[in-house]
């Protein structure tokens, strides 16, 4: 990282008056699961990058800051991999070796079996604040990696030469590009002037982890109940996260109860197929929306992960679709920095957003058509899901592209998500 | 000494005219801002073959003497001094090469630029391990003059790269027709077809000095996704790289 020194006056300055600007190839403005994996693959490539990060990190690896856990799907994985991160988190991480999806009380279910497929396993499950602590020490391992905790963005200035931001610290950063990773409130995205859709769905999700008695056996289960979807998704040993979508005027009530009525009221919907189950660390609610900014690119800067779209969790999508923008934003950065070419130019952003779009509207759409499709008791709408279910089920070219898709192995795949290097 | 000069006026003018436009990527060089990353990663390429170097290093182009000839706003400069070469670029028009002086300053290079021809630097007795010129042979009066100009500036050991736009029905169709008049990607007017040139008028036209071509790709548009890659099609844009061969 160059730092350089614009004294004001001549020799004899007073030092408080020498403002230091810190100059890099790429700023990124939040230091979660999205903008640190990306910071951790440019400064590997040889880009200098500053990580701007309101909170300390450590912070964030407590069970109370986020208690959620993410389904990492395989080429997501990989980019985990290439972000030096996975050799860290490998053994903290679950594999899902089989998914199972029913419908209530249904007698149809749609049953993916790694013996159905030639990859296994269709993913792992990763509790994010070990992921947290997983890119915080890979953080101090990169010498082109300058992170700036516990600091926001007062002022960002972007015009045809660069991008300059002063911090609330006082500490002033130039740039070539900005890139926002500030999550569903993206603050970037609201200074930019960026117009965001969005509804909520009128659901909570409540999330929690249970320990139980047998083992889980690696199977990912999903339950589509009149409330929303509830999923059962294995942790490390015999522990699973629960993601239990509520309406959002009973949520509060179930986060009300006490420790004996909320896992009575947890049994209802597991069943005892893991025997007895008991409820650890703390439970958490988050409101269920569906977001999408209009664009994602501005001026020199670009929006990753939530800041540009947040679905809903009901095919365990968020962070693959965030870790997907990474992959391809690295990319696109890392082939334009060794070419020499200027990394916040159109030229180079654009092929991002060409690259994505795609991509991340399907998605968006999926995870809305499904949780329409499948969060209401309407019998007619139940039979033709559940025969929608019998159909994919038995067919099993229909099954593994489904699969194949949520595994994020279809389509025109950034380098790293089919497992290969950058450069 | 008298220098014979192969730019045309007329094309000169039509250049400065929208000189402070360069750097505007969404403006009237939109096009050539589109396809500056494929025709950098042919060049680069090239120069990292030629010179055994590692693209993926830092600065692999470091310790390079290179020469871009009709450098325009430094589309092609620019990258080349990020990439740790010793750049010196050229143009025609006065305009031009001021806007480009500024715009490299503001972007923290240090980029040689010069209002000349190349005959001046030959007759300066100046070379170049590399030199490069992208979409200029079709702008000039005589195109065989102008190559004897580049070949003067290359090293014995040195290349020469140059983009262009093949003459062909095709690049009719696409380079003419449709970048001008229906897509309007390009005023009206920017290119005669006729002037057009094409692989092999270059590599007769280089031949003479001992430049043999050693690689041509075409540059092509895909239409689906909007992207500009480096295929073998090379009817429209093309890029050739040449050098001498060693003995």
């Amino acid at each position: 990282m160059r730092v350089s020194s614009f004294p004001q006056a001549k020799p004899l300055v007073n030092m408080r008056y020498i403002m230091t600007t810190i100059e890099a190839d790429i700023l990124i403005i939040g230091g979660g699961l999205v903008g640190g994996t990306l910071g951790c693959i440019l400064a590997d490539q040889g880009m200098s990058v500053v990580l701007v990060d309101r909170e300390a990190p450590s912070d964030q690896m407590t069970p109370e800051y986020d208690g959620r856990a993410s389904a990492i799907a395989l080429g997501t994985q990989r980019v985990l991999e290439g972000a030096g991160l996975w050799d860290d988190l490998k053994d903290d991480s679950a594999p899902i070796d089989d998914i199972r999806v029913t419908d209530g009380d249904s007698l149809m279910f749609l049953h993916y079996d790694h013996n159905d497929m030639d990859i296994r396993p269709f993913g792992y499950m990763v509790e994010n604040r070990r992921l947290r602590v997983a890119l915080a020490r890979r953080f101090g391992s990169l010498k082109k990696l300058n992170v700036l905790a516990l600091d926001s963005i007062r002022n960002l200035d972007r015009d045809a030469g660069g991008v300059t931001a002063t911090l609330e610290s006082g500490k002033t950063i130039s740039a070539k590009l900005a890139i926002g990773a500030d999550g569903r409130s993206s603050q970037t995205r609201e200074d930019a002037g960026i117009e965001l859709t969005q509804w909520s769905y009128n659901q909570s999700g409540i999330v929690c982890t249970v320990e139980h008695e047998q083992s889980h056996e690696n199977i990912a289960h999903e339950r589509f109940l009149p409330a929303g979807p509830f999923a059962i998704l294995p942790l490390t040993g015999n522990r699973s996260c629960i993601v239990w979508t509520e309406r959002s005027e009973l949520a509060p009530a179930m986060m009300a109860l006490g420790d004996d009525e909320f896992n009575a009221e947890l049994a209802r919907r597991f069943g005892d197929f893991l025997g007895k189950t008991r409820p650890t660390g703390p439970r958490w609610c988050y409101p269920l929306s569906l977001q999408f900014a209009e664009r994602v690119l501005d001026k020199r800067l670009v929006l990753v992960g939530d800041a540009a779209h947040a679905m809903h969790p009901i095919a365990g999508q968020g962070l693959n679709m965030g870790l997907r923008d990474v992959a391809a934003m690295a990319e696109v950065l890392s082939d334009a920095h060794r070419l020499g070419l200027d990394l916040g130019s159109a030229a180079v952003l654009e092929r991002y957003e060409r690259w994505r779009r795609f991509d991340n509207t399907l998605m968006l759409c999926m995870t809305d058509l499904l949780n329409r499709l499948f969060s209401n008791d309407i019998a007619p709408i139940r039979l033709a899901r559940d025969l929608g279910l019998a159909v994919v089920n038995r067919i099993p070219l229909l099954k593994r592209f489904f699969m194949r898709h949520a595994m994020g192995l279809v389509g025109d795949l950034p380098r790293l998500m089919r497992g290969e290097k950058l450069g | 000494m008298v220098i014979t000069s192969t730019a045309s006026p007329e094309e000169i003018a039509r250049f400065t005219a929208i000189a402070d436009e360069w750097w505007d990527d969404s403006g009237k060089f939109r096009p050539l801002h589109m396809l500056n990353p494929v025709r950098m990663e042919f060049v680069v390429g090239a120069l990292c073959d030629h010179f055994g170097r590692d693209s993926t290093a830092d600065s692999p182009l470091k310790g390079l003497k290179l020469l871009d000839v009709g450098c325009g706003g430094g589309l092609a400069s620019e990258p080349l001094n990020r990439l740790g070469a010793d750049v010196t670029a050229i143009d025609a028009g006065e305009e031009t090469i001021a806007v480009a002086a500024t715009h490299a300053r503001q972007s923290g290079l240090d980029i040689n630029y010069r209002q000349c021809m190349p005959e001046t630097l030959a007759a300066e007795g100046l070379s170049f391990d590399a030199v490069i010129s992208l979409e200029v042979v079709e702008h000039v009066t005589d195109v065989n003059q102008f190559l004897d100009a580049l070949s003067a500036l290359v090293t014995p050991e040195g290349c020469l790269i140059m983009g262009t736009i093949n003459r062909t029905i095709k690049s009719l169709a696409f380079a003419k027709i449709a970048a001008e008049y229906i897509l309007r990607w390009v005023p009206a007017g920017t290119h005669d077809w006729n002037k057009f040139v094409r692989p092999s008028e270059l590599a007769n036209g280089l031949r003479p000095h001992g430049l043999d071509i050693k690689s041509i790709k075409g540059t092509v548009y895909n239409l689906a996704n909007g992207d500009w890659r480096l295929g073998d099609d090379t009817a429209v844009n093309y890029l050739a790289y040449f050098s001498r061969q060693q003995h």
